[in-house]
């Protein structure tokens, strides 16, 4: 497999990989397969009636990780693919996914995602995906990435989403559905400038007994950029559920949260905390007493609050 | 050499214009001079203006003979002031070592941002790395703030209330961290505090009440007069 410059670049942005990756991977560039390795417990297979591709991973398969980045090159491309993670019983994994654009053209590039996890019994997943766009030219990038996820019994998912600028405009929609004792934990993390919109909905469903899930989402919102954060924990059995979006907002910026906590059994316990606000006033004192102008405060602050 | 000269500072309340600082003048070149007084007597104001951080209604600062009265708070860093506040800020995100950095103003190793926390007392290890958030407590915050001011080494450290907050093991090493400071900056520490231990240690103490320089003296003077507390109390009740 060839890749040029651009897509090696992208593909490190997004994957933080310089090379083809070891391990199973799926590489899709401008809406074409344009990679893939699969492992002795990890299979890829294409799916046939849309576009997309299965991820079967085997009961029992520890320690191992696989990548699955989306590259777009191409302006005005628009791009849908569905991807279904099966992970078996006692799994231990890591799931790379992410979609770099560039967009030198004047069109509308755009992907949309939608990937599904069915995560087996006592299986360990950690999600990690990575949206990042560029260009030079007036084409907008647009993704809107929709996951889906099945927890089973004992099953546990740690999902990392970062944003940091170059995406004009993103609606991020989350479900979750939770078995017995599983647990998912959800970080996000969104830089938006310029007139970019996000907006991310979550609705996770505490189905089973002893279920829980952690939502943390921190962004920044500078410029003109709009964000929109919505949440809907319901809790239908004995679980815990915690929400927290935490927003810095600057300039002309606008930023919304809409939390929402359902009980719909006594044994559910359920908290939101929300805060935006403006970085304080004290943290950019205390900075520039240690020698940082106002403007090197600020990004000191941004930069650690994302990180 | 640090030169008050004439400082007067208002501020407007709801109830019309308050008279927080009366016409203070002070010079600052000693080894360490010791602000104290009582709760709201413009003690932390003052250290602010210095810093900064509050523009004086009236009066002039000079650093070394140069007017910096309009400088800014980066200027100021720059000039040689440094300032430990009484409450030091949290930071979601930024790191004990990140701060360390920043304050030292050069790319730091670890080895040596840990040498600045072993100095105040902290088990830098187990610090280093973590967030200058919520999670520390009041007396942790205290001495990371302590070990930034080291890590600044500037002409002028000014501390407020430094001692609140810590317990009497770090007590005894905190007087010592000023002097081993002093020794190795030989800049001077301005230090704003209610603690005897503290004074005993200055070599000019100067009393504020109410806005206004009561004393000005070196500890056998002043000390005296302190331990007769209604030495100022009766005065503020003078003033009532
Ligand atoms: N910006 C402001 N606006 C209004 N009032 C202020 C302002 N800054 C300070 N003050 C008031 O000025 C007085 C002096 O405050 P300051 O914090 O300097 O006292 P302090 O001597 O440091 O007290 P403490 O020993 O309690 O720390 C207080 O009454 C305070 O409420
Ligand atoms: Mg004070």
């Amino acid at each position: 497999m060839a890749m040029d410059l651009i897509q090696k670049r992208l593909l490190r942005e997004v994957a933080d990989l310089h090379d083809v990756p070891a391990g199973a991977y799926n590489i899709r560039a401008d809406g074409q397969l344009a990679g893939r390795n699969t492992t002795a417990n990890i299979d890829i297979v294409t799916k046939t009636d849309k576009p997309g591709i299965d991820i079967i991973v085997k009961p029992g398969t520890k320690n191992e990780s696989m990548h699955i980045p989306v590259i777009i090159e191409k302006s005005g491309l628009q791009d849908l693919v569905y991807n279904d993670f099966f992970i078996g019983e006692d799994c231990d994994v890591t799931i790379v996914a992410g979609c770099g654009i560039n967009n030198c053209g004047t069109q509308e590039s755009r992907h949309d995602g939608v990937h599904s996890f069915f995560v087996g019994k006592n299986s360990r997943v950690r999600y990690i995906e990575k949206h990042y766009g560029e260009g030079d030219g007036r084409g907008t990038n647009v993704m809107n990435p929709t996951t889906i996820v099945e927890l089973g019994e004992g099953g546990y998912m740690e999902m990392e989403t970062t944003q940091i600028k170059g995406i004009d405009s993103t609606i991020r929609n989350t479900t979750a559905k939770l078995a017995d004792g599983a647990q998912l934990i959800i970080k996000e993390k969104i830089m938006t400038h310029g007139t970019q919109y996000a907006e991310t909905n979550f609705t996770v469903d505490l189905d089973g007994e002893d279920s829980s899930t952690n939502v943390i989402s921190r962004s920044v919102a500078r410029e003109d950029s709009r964000q929109m954060f919505n949440s809907n924990i319901r809790g239908n059995n004995r679980c815990a559920g915690h929400s927290e979006c935490d927003a810095i907002i600057m300039d002309n910026a606008s930023v919304g949260a809409r939390p929402e906590i359902t009980a719909n059994s006594v044994e559910a316990s359920l908290i939101h905390e929300a805060a935006i606000g403006k970085i304080a006033g004290d943290q950019l004192v205390k900075l520039m007493t240690l020698g940082l102008t106002e403007k090197e405060a600020e990004e000191q602050i941004v930069n650690g609050f994302l990180k | 050499m640090l030169e008050l000269q004439h400082i007067s500072f208002e501020a407007e309340t709801d109830d019309g214009v308050h008279k927080i600082l009366r016409d203070v003048s002070l010079t600052i070149d000693e080894r360490m001079v010791v602000i104290t007084g009582p709760n709201g007597s413009g003690k932390s104001t003052l250290a602010k203006i210095i810093a900064g951080i509050e523009t004086p209604t009236e009066g002039t600062i000079l650093l070394d003979g140069e007017n910096i009265t309009h400088l800014s708070i980066t200027e100021r860093a720059h000039k040689g002031i440094s300032f430990a506040f009484q409450q030091p800020v949290r930071f979601k995100g930024i790191t004990v070592f990140d701060l360390i950095s920043i304050a030292s103003g050069k790319k730091l190793t670890v080895s040596e941002a840990c040498n600045y926390l072993s100095e105040v007392g902290l088990c830098a290890r187990d610090y280093v790395n973590r967030e200058v958030n919520g999670s520390l407590s009041g007396g942790e915050l205290k001495r990371i703030e302590i070990a930034t001011m080291l890590a600044r080494g500037t002409k002028i450290s000014i501390f407020d209330e430094p001692e609140a907050g810590i317990d009497l093991w770090s007590f005894n090493n905190l007087i010592k961290v000023f002097e081993q400071m002093y020794a190795t900056i030989h800049g001077s520490i301005l230090i704003i505090s209610h603690q005897e231990r503290i004074l005993e240690n200055a070599d000019k103490i100067v009393v504020l009440a109410d806005g206004e320089i009561r004393a000005v003296g070196d500890k056998d003077e002043i000390m005296p007069e302190l331990m007769n507390a209604s030495g100022i109390c009766s005065r503020l009740v003078d003033r009532v």
